[in-house]
């Protein structure tokens, strides 16, 4: 007998093999997009339409099962806000609308559930997003653990990003990453009292819709952009590994380069997790021509983004094609391999 | 906002300038070396398996120069426990016994299996109540409440002993809980490495050893004087960051280029030439020294420890009946085709082996250099092979030269 495993949830290696032949495999070519949009012919959780007047919209789907549900930094209906508004930005889509689905466990405390929904809805009032449709179901008691919610993201765009980065681009990342995966971890091993970074309020979740970034970024310089993602599940390796494997790329980054918060760095070591694999919620990775690499990065510091900065570059390579290299901090080399494994569950 | 702690840490961790000091003097070395010598290949043995991670994780080879090989050597115990032992703590957890393991263990696949069973993860499918550990102490407090029959898999080198010496001495360990003592001993292994490719040379040869930095805290650097007396090369003791590393190298050539074969301590702020004393006399007051089975290698005259007749009541080979090897009926208990014995003695690399990445990865590993997160090929898998990572060096080299 075959089980699932978390892994297969993980948005790792096994993920994607589960998915490919569970569900890939058995959807006609011709039904995996709207005819002139993409589908999941080309990224899992998001699509995009062509409208008549040449405009597309821009669709995304998550679910969240984040435990704890309150973390520091925020809860679950932040992230579920965020989230899926993030995924429409990386698609290059101005958000617009979201639908949400919340089902709650039976006893679940009333006065959570309202926090958790006015968070989610500050998000949208933030953003100028509308609610336009939604469902909510109770579970009996232990049928499900607390509070499962899934958004659905609609935006439009005028020119969908769909990730091609090519050789020569420069890899950027607009702010510190791990932030969200070192915070869920700590949490979830039960070290919340005895990190005092964490009661402090130096190390909290970055959960946080990308608007104040990626419209004017869009808007000024989409032309530069060949490629965006957040790194949630997966962190940065995952989205660098996908784009070096699917385009049959060399990426290479530059270790020290890369904005990592000393307690994520700490912690992570500690518990034997890089910090490479851990989820941001609240970053974005581009993949940025090079002429425009520095304006890019000196325009998102005006923005507010001061720690954006560029940690390496996209080759072409007849050997080494799909692979993702790192110059160590002490200047060797080596390799970044693809998430694999349940690194953490339930981290988004 | 930085510490004095976080500087050191930065100084062997991430200090270009001192990295760049060391390898130019490694070259120096190593062009004295060659010219004196005329030999232009040869290989340093890394005992340890968290030396291989450094040396790995950080790219150390594409460095130094390409004709000084680092070679990994047997100091991964979970790659070593014999599949045997493996076997018998599987029929346990089939029993009805609690078995605490370290994470590595769980997941290590025995040759031949129990009914098909062929590693702990397995048993736990089918019901087996194995609980995952990071020492004995967790194992102690959690045994205590429940009262059930257990066993602790003990499996590690000398670091681990002393530890489970002073529980037992302290009489903390509760009685439904027993001890299966697989510790092994670090230097038995190393001598056979060595005496092994003394007979039948490598190639290149292993011309100087970079000995284990946590194992000798406890031994002491003493414990590696008969290997660069009988062996006649250099030994550093050292430690675990890649400055340490490197320094290590330099030292082993330093000593190649002079003719000298001793033993250095590199990991001085760690290790002493006697070790820790308290420690030992913990170890042998609670343990015997026994010849004792190495997975694809076979028996090593007084390389494993198991616990002494006074203390038999914590024993779980006497508790349980757990059946020892011996001998006469020990056999090779490698996997088919699986190469990690040769990769353990540092007699192949890991990407020589015909499943390396291919039959065998680190989500579906065959042999034991694949599951411990010390084993060289699951290192080798992570972060990338020797060759590959040499090509790929060079071919950025180039475009950045162009």
């Amino acid at each position: 007998m075959d089980y699932v495993t978390l892994a297969q949830g993980a948005g790792g290696v096994e993920m994607l093999e589960l998915l490919e032949k569970l569900i890939f495999r058995r959807v006609d070519e011709k039904l995996k997009h709207v005819e002139g949009g993409v589908g999941i012919d080309v990224a899992d959780d998001a699509a995009t339409i062509p409208l008549p007047d040449g405009n597309y919209l821009v669709i995304s789907v998550d679910s969240y099962t984040v435990n704890p549900i309150f973390f520091p930094g925020g809860n679950i209906g932040v992230l579920a806000a965020s989230g899926s508004i993030n995924d429409v930005l990386m698609l290059g889509g101005k958000p617009i609308a979201m639908l949400d689905a919340i089902v709650v466990e039976e006893g679940f405390p009333m006065k959570d559930l309202e926090i958790i929904v006015e968070s989610m809805l500050g998000v949208l009032r933030e953003e100028n997003v509308a609610l336009i449709g939604g469902d909510f179901k109770v579970m009996p008691r232990g049928q499900v653990d607390k509070i499962v919610i899934s958004t659905t993201a609609i935006g439009i765009s005028n020119d969908p990003i769909i990730d091609k980065p090519r050789p020569g681009d420069k890899i950027y990342v607009s702010d510190f990453i791990g932030d969200h995966g070192a915070v869920i971890l700590l949490m979830q091993m039960g070290l919340d009292k005895d990190v005092e970074e964490l009661s402090s309020g130096s190390l909290r979740s970055d959960v946080r819709p990308l608007t104040k970034l990626m419209i004017p970024l869009l808007s000024k310089y989409r032309r530069c952009i060949n490629a965006a993602r957040d790194p949630t599940r997966g962190g940065l390796a995952g989205v660098l590994y996908e784009w070096a494997s699917k385009n049959d790329l060399l990426i290479r980054i530059v270790e020290e380069e890369i904005p990592i918060r000393d307690p994520v760095r700490k912690y992570s070591e500690m518990l034997g997790i890089d910090p490479l694999y851990l989820a941001s919620e609240g970053v974005a990775v581009l993949s940025i021509k090079p002429e425009c690499a520095d304006e890019v990065v000196e325009f998102s510091h005006k923005l507010g983004f001061e720690n954006a900065r560029i940690i390496g570059e996209v080759r072409q390579s007849d050997m080494f094609r799909g692979y993702v290299a790192a110059e160590t901090t002490i200047g060797g080399l080596r390799l970044v391999e693809p998430p694999r494994g349940e690194i953490v569950p339930r981290i988004c | 906002m930085s510490s004095l702690l976080e500087d050191m840490e930065n100084l062997l961790r991430k200090n270009k300038e001192l990295v760049r000091v060391v390898v130019r003097k490694i070259n120096e070395y190593w062009y004295l070396y060659s010219r004196k010598t005329g030999i232009s290949r040869l290989k340093i043995m890394d005992f340890c398996g968290t030396h291989e991670w450094t040396i790995t994780h950080y790219g150390i080879r594409s460095l130094i120069p390409q004709g000084i090989e680092l070679v990994a050597g047997p100091g991964c115990p979970v790659c070593v426990t014999p599949s045997h032992y493996v076997e018998e703590l599987i029929k346990l957890a089939l029993d009805g016994i609690v078995v605490y393991t370290y994470g590595d263990v769980y997941k290590l696949r025995s040759h031949k299996g129990v009914n098909n069973i062929y590693s702990l993860s397995e048993a736990r499918a089918v019901g087996g109540d194995i609980r995952l550990v990071s020492d004995i102490l967790v194992a102690i407090n959690d045994a205590r409440k429940h009262n059930k029959p257990s066993v602790f898999a003990g499996i590690g080198f000398e670091t681990i002993a002393p530890g489970y010496a002073q529980a037992i001495l302290r009489a903390t360990i509760p009685s439904n809980m027993k001890i299966l003592s697989l510790v092994k001993l670090t230097p038995p292994a190393m001598f056979y490495t060595l005496e092994v490719s003394r007979e039948k040379p490598t190639e290149p040869p292993i011309m100087g050893v970079i000995a284990p930095g946590h194992v000798s805290t406890i031994t002491g650097a003493k414990a590696w004087e008969p290997v660069a007396e009988n062996y006649e090369i250099p030994v550093v003791v050292s430690g675990f960051e890649p400055v340490d590393v490197l320094v290590s190298i330099m030292e082993i050539l330093r000593q190649l280029v002079k003719g000298e074969s001793r033993v250095v301590i590199e990991y001085v702020r760690a290790v002493s030439y006697h070790g820790d004393l308290t420690a030992q006399s913990l170890m042998w007051r609670v343990f015997n020294m026994v010849d004792d089975a190495w997975r694809g290698i076979g028996f090593l005259p007084k390389s494993g420890l198991r616990l002494r007749e006074e203390y038999s009541e914590y024993d779980a080979f006497k508790e349980y009946g757990v059946r020892e090897l011996n001998p006469a009926d020990w056999k090779y208990d490698m996997p088919m085709g699986c190469r990690c014995a040769e990769v353990v003695l540092g007699k192949a690399y890991p990407s020589q082996c015909p499943l390396f990445l291919k039959a065998c990865t680190p989500q579906k590993p065959i042999g034991p250099c694949m599951v411990s997160i010390e084993g060289t090929c699951a290192i080798w898998a992570k972060y990338g092979s020797r060759e590959l990572l040499l090509k790929l060096s060079s071919e950025l080299k180039s475009e950045l030269g162009a």
